[in-house]
């Protein structure tokens, strides 16, 4: 693991995905890099990069820092902060592809209401989405709807005959709600 | 920020209605038991298992025991055949990552999810099963792995893959295996299967540079379907680019491969494109131009991140090609207000390298205003920048000095507060007119300066540049200051440094003197010793006369000894009616001696042998050699090697020989160790056949009266040689000797005694001892003044290598030179390598090489080596050297 996230010609990689609620608190986080051995480094990184963006405006555009060597991708929305973060050589545009894979991938999944409390109620719909976004550093998808697709396949009706379902068939349902969310 | 209080409102509702609130693990874990009921009901369970992962993600942690009964209850899930339910557990089982033992409970089941219809369910089971496998396991469902691999269902390869490049790390000699499948897989029509393709073929294949080469050419003409495949494509072009530019010549292949995707429709793409154009080794004006331009739009994009990404790529290029960038200075002048200070420290930067004259002004002012509101990370940064500026334009040093000056008045820690004064330092020495103001700025600051090691330069640097100035006197009061208020370290420097103005300025020595004598009652050691150490040498008491030059060398010059080969010296010099003779310190810079990794446990030695093995520094070797009166008239020891290992470890007797090189006689000095205490070796002597060294003859030996046990001894063998020349020659040993028998209880020896021998292993005299190892400060000033008179460059095939660093050492410690500038340490992964060695060849001649290396095809090392010296005999003889080892 160590090396490939150390050279620069290799793979692209992330480090963690974090998702924090607007006091900086966990609501669902993923670490690939054995950066942060512990819970504690890992509380300390999230506490001190929560502060380092607390008074930036991320709520349009994705926002960007380097922070401790790394660089930071991340978006707020409602109670609700998405960061990413990968190496300092790390081409910033695909981290924010990911960030934005991420973010679009959990408003599908939330039907547009995403904020704290919905995500929490959702909770393992957005523990299967990280699940589908990154594999131990190494990007499976960036794509929303695909994303949003792998993980719908589970959320609907226990009782349809999902065995059967393909993916394509999921991948239809996730266009239609992305579709109805830019339509709204 | 417009409804602070209504968010608080929403937290509590939050928390009010969060499904988790008051979770506890106790209680969770009590929960888990419905995943034994007999009927399951999926919903619940996957609710379940959510709090669980809930718990783990917060940082709460399972005892090994908790952690086997959950996992245990989680595996009789995999009867429900609930979809949602099963991708829960697949989370689950991830998360717990089980021990070896209970893998096997969950194999059998995610084997069959593997292989089943199922395309979501066979994608998860390859990802939890490579992620819980080893390699044992491995080796069964590899069959269905390079199934996998070229499934139809992309999320099945993808997940085949991605789990090929996290094995491969693990069982590298498995996954290689797959070579074709993956191959295979890299000409998909699925866009993020080809991504994972070509990550898993490219490491897979990674120490192949042929083969990468192959790949990247074939791709780069074919079509790549995902901007992260094709990001990844642009990495290893540049790689292989990288690598063809240290053999051809010309036009850079593949530049137009990345020039092209400069015109890709993904942003990703242009920039992942444009930054490996400017980090291209060497790279020319015209290839930076279309990337350059492609950056400045990026600068004006809405987006911060394609504006961060631009800028931070633009400061890089501006440290090396600053005219390249100057074409975006309007635009990086916007991005100054930027709202993202990383952006705006960025631009400001990349201004200070590009900017002109003019503006200087207007960017300080610009730049004040900003420093207060960024870490002190990026004002070293700012500052560096400034004080590069500054030297460029020294017209404008005044309001750059000033800057400099304002801020180090202000809060810092240490880094910044040092980068600011080793700027005003290096603006001090290179811009004349800067340097009463600039020393004054720094007699300031050390009014109120928290660091020692940061006082203590300055005062040294005031000592120096101060009595040069117009009008010395004027510091005399900022330094006495000094001798008050500080701690030791910082009272010591000033005395050092008031004696200094009281040698170089004679008018003031009078009133210096009278400042120095109130340091002789000063409390600590140090600095009253040197308080009296300058009023004894510096002048004569108070009156105003000159200082002896060979006073003012002896205290004030630079000494060029390697301060640990004078630290050794003064511990090896006994009191003796001699005096300690500083020129007697070689100036040779040491290496870690050879004896060191020898066979712990030597007991401390009798007389003649220091302890802990044979001497192994040169002083210590010259002193031996010079009390033994066969030896007195060789003159002086140009080198002495290594000690060399004439047997092999764990033997009875232990020999390594170390040469001694005098310009006309060669010493043997055979290390003898008896590790037998049984046995007292008597009338030691080492029989030497110089059949095969011509040129030697022999001319002394002290052989070794007696050699008890665990107690080293030394025989010594002296020949004679051409004088100045580097001959060459093989020598072989043997050990000859009278064994008598000890009983070890008593220590009685017998009387009678047996002659015996033993067979040592040859020795040689190789041209690379007459090789000293000297260090160059400035390589390049060496290389330039020795000039090309006698330069001699050859190019040679080393042929296979384990690796560059390798082959590196093995020349360096073949010609027994020193490596300068710490060129002798390979980059990992780097493909070439230069190397500067610097020497002295017997009869003083210096030496010069440059050593070019660079990897030709698998492993095959090729390099070329260029030698300049003063004397075009000793520049061949070192290819000699290269030629025939």
């Amino acid at each position: 693991m160590a090396h490939i996230l150390a050279s620069d010609d290799c793979c692209p990689s992330v480090k963690n995905i974090l998702l924090l609620d607007s006091e900086g608190k966990r609501v669902a986080v993923k670490y690939f890099s054995d950066e942060w051995p512990t819970n504690n480094s890992k509380l300390a990184f999230e506490k001190a990069l929560f502060a380092k963006t607390l008074r930036t405006n991320a709520r349009m555009e994705a926002e960007i820092v380097m922070f401790q060597d790394n660089i930071v991708v991340y978006k707020f929305v409602q109670d609700l902060h998405f960061f990413v973060t990968g190496g300092d050589h790390e081409n910033e545009l695909l981290l924010a592809a990911v960030l934005q894979g991420f973010f679009d991938a959990v408003t599908l999944l939330l039907r547009n209401s995403v904020d704290k409390r919905e995500a929490l109620e959702n909770l393992d719909l957005i523990f299967l989405c990280l699940d589908e976004i990154v594999d131990q550093g190494i990007i499976l998808e960036t794509d929303p709807s695909v994303i949003a697709g792998k993980v719908a396949i589970h959320s609907m009706d226990g009782a349809a005959p999902l065995a059967e379902q393909t993916i394509s068939q999921a991948l239809a349902t996730a266009r239609e709600h992305l579709t109805r969310t830019l339509l709204t | 920020m417009a409804q602070p209080l209504v968010k608080k409102d929403d937290d509590r509702d939050d928390e009010e209605y969060s499904p988790f609130l008051g979770i506890e693990k106790g209680a969770v874990l009590q929960e888990a038991r419905v995943f034994n009921d007999p009927q399951l009901d999926p919903r619940r369970c996957s609710q379940v298992i959510t709090k669980l992962l809930y718990l783990l993600n917060q940082g709460e942690t399972f005892t090994k025991i908790e952690a086997t009964e959950v996992f245990f209850a989680v595996t009789k899930l995999f009867q429900s055949r609930d979809i949602g339910l099963r991708r829960m557990v697949y989370l689950m089982i991830k998360e717990l990552s089980p021990s070896a033992d209970e893998v096997i409970i969950v194999t059998s089941s995610l084997m069959k999810d593997m292989t089943s219809k199922t395309d979501m369910y066979r994608a998860n089971a390859i990802r939890v099963l490579c992620r819980i496998t080893d390699g044992t396991l491995l080796t069964q469902i590899e069959r269905y792995l390079k199934q996998a691999i070229v499934d139809k269902n992309p999320v099945v390869a993808s997940a085949a893959l991605v789990s090929g490049i996290h094995l491969l790390e693990t069982t590298p000699e498995i996954v290689k295996r797959w070579s074709n499948e993956v191959q295979e897989a890299v000409q998909s029509r699925a866009a993020l299967v080809q991504f994972h393709a070509l990550a898993l073929l490219h490491q897979i294949r990674q120490n192949d540079r042929l083969a990468v080469s192959k790949l990247v050419t074939s791709l780069t003409r074919g079509t790549v379907r995902s901007p992260l495949a094709q990001c990844l494509l642009i990495r290893y072009t540049t790689q292989v680019i990288r690598e063809a530019a240290t053999t051809q010549t010309g036009d850079r292949p593949f530049y137009d491969f990345l020039e092209s995707c400069l015109r890709h429709k993904a942003e990703m793409v242009i920039f992942e494109a444009a930054r490996a154009i400017t980090e291209l080794n060497g790279v020319t004006n015209r290839e930076l131009t279309p990337a350059i331009t492609v950056l400045q739009l990026f600068l004006s994009s809405s987006k911060p991140v394609l504006r961060f990404a631009a800028v931070r790529t633009l400061n890089k290029v501006a440290m090396t090609h600053p005219m390249a960038v100057t074409n975006c200075n309007i635009d990086m002048e916007s991005l100054i207000s930027d709202q993202n200070r990383s952006i705006a420290t960025l631009a400001i930067t990349t201004l200070l390298k590009t900017g002109n004259e003019s503006s200087v002004d207007r960017l300080m002012k610009q730049i004040t205003n900003f420093m207060s509101d960024i870490a002190d990370e990026f004002k070293i940064v700012v500052v560096e920048a400034i004080r590069s500026l500054c030297l460029k334009f020294p017209l404008k040093y005044r309001s750059l000095m000033n800057f400099l000056s304002n801020i180090l008045r202000e809060e810092g820690g240490f880094e910044y507060k040092k980068a600011i004064v080793d700027s005003i330092v290096i603006l001090i020495r290179d811009i004349p007119d800067a340097k009463e103001n600039g020393l004054l700025h720094l007699c300031e600051f050390i009014e109120d300066c928290e660091f020692t090691y940061l006082s203590t330069q300055i005062l040294h640097f005031l000592g120096t540049e101060g009595p040069k100035t117009s009008d010395p006197s004027k510091y005399i009061r900022y330094i006495y200051n000094r001798v008050h208020l500080e701690n030791a370290t910082v009272r010591a420097a000033a005395v050092s440094t008031l004696a200094k103005f009281g040698a170089m300025v004679d008018a003031l020595k009078p009133r210096v003197f009278v400042l120095l004598r109130r340091c002789l009652y000063d409390g600590d050691d140090e600095v009253r010793d040197r308080a009296t150490l300058y009023l004894n040498t510096v002048g004569s008491d108070g009156e105003v006369i000159e200082t002896d030059k060979v006073v003012k060398d002896f205290l004030f010059g630079s000494l060029d000894i390697p301060l640990a080969n004078i630290e050794t010296s003064l511990k090896n010099y006994e009191p003796a009616e001699q005096p300690f003779d500083i020129n007697s310190v070689p100036k040779e810079v040491k290496t870690q001696p050879l004896a060191e990794k020898k066979a712990p446990g030597k007991k401390p030695a009798g007389l003649g042998a220091p302890p802990s093995g044979p001497p192994s520094t040169v002083d210590a070797y010259e002193k031996l050699l010079s009390s033994i009166p066969e030896f007195s008239d060789f003159g002086k020891l140009f080198k002495s090697s290594a000690p060399v290992e004439l047997t092999e470890a764990e033997t009875e007797y232990a020999v390594n020989v170390v040469k001694h090189i005098f310009d006309r006689h060669v010493v043997f000095q055979y290390n003898c160790t008896n590790t037998i205490p049984e046995q007292l070796l008597e009338n030691v002597t080492v029989i030497v056949d110089a059949s095969e060294a011509e040129e030697f003859a022999e001319v002394a030996s002290k052989p070794l009266r007696s050699l008890p046990y665990d107690s080293p001894g030394q025989i010594f063998g002296a020949f004679e040689k051409p004088e100045g020349v580097p001959a060459v020659g093989k020598f072989s040993n043997m050990l000859r000797f009278i064994v008598k028998e000890v009983d070890p209880t008593t220590g009685d020896v017998e009387d009678d005694g047996v002659e015996d021998e033993y067979q040592l292993e040859d020795l040689e005299v190789v041209a690379a001892d007459y090789v000293m190892k000297v260090g160059v400060s400035n390589f390049r000033n060496a290389w330039e003044s020795i000039g090309p008179d006698f330069e001699r460059v050859d190019e040679y095939g080393l042929g296979p290598r384990e690796s560059l660093a390798e082959a590196v050492s093995a020349v360096i410690s073949l010609l027994g030179m020193q490596p300068c500038e710490g060129t002798e340490v390979v980059a990992n992964n780097s493909r070439s390598h230069t190397c500067l060695l610097s020497g002295v060849f017997i009869g003083n001649v210096k030496v010069l090489v440059r050593l070019q290396f660079g990897i030709d095809g698998p492993k095959e090392v090729a390099m070329k080596l260029a030698v300049r010296s003063e004397d075009d005999n000793v520049s061949d003889m070192i290819h000699e050297i290269v030629a025939s080892g």
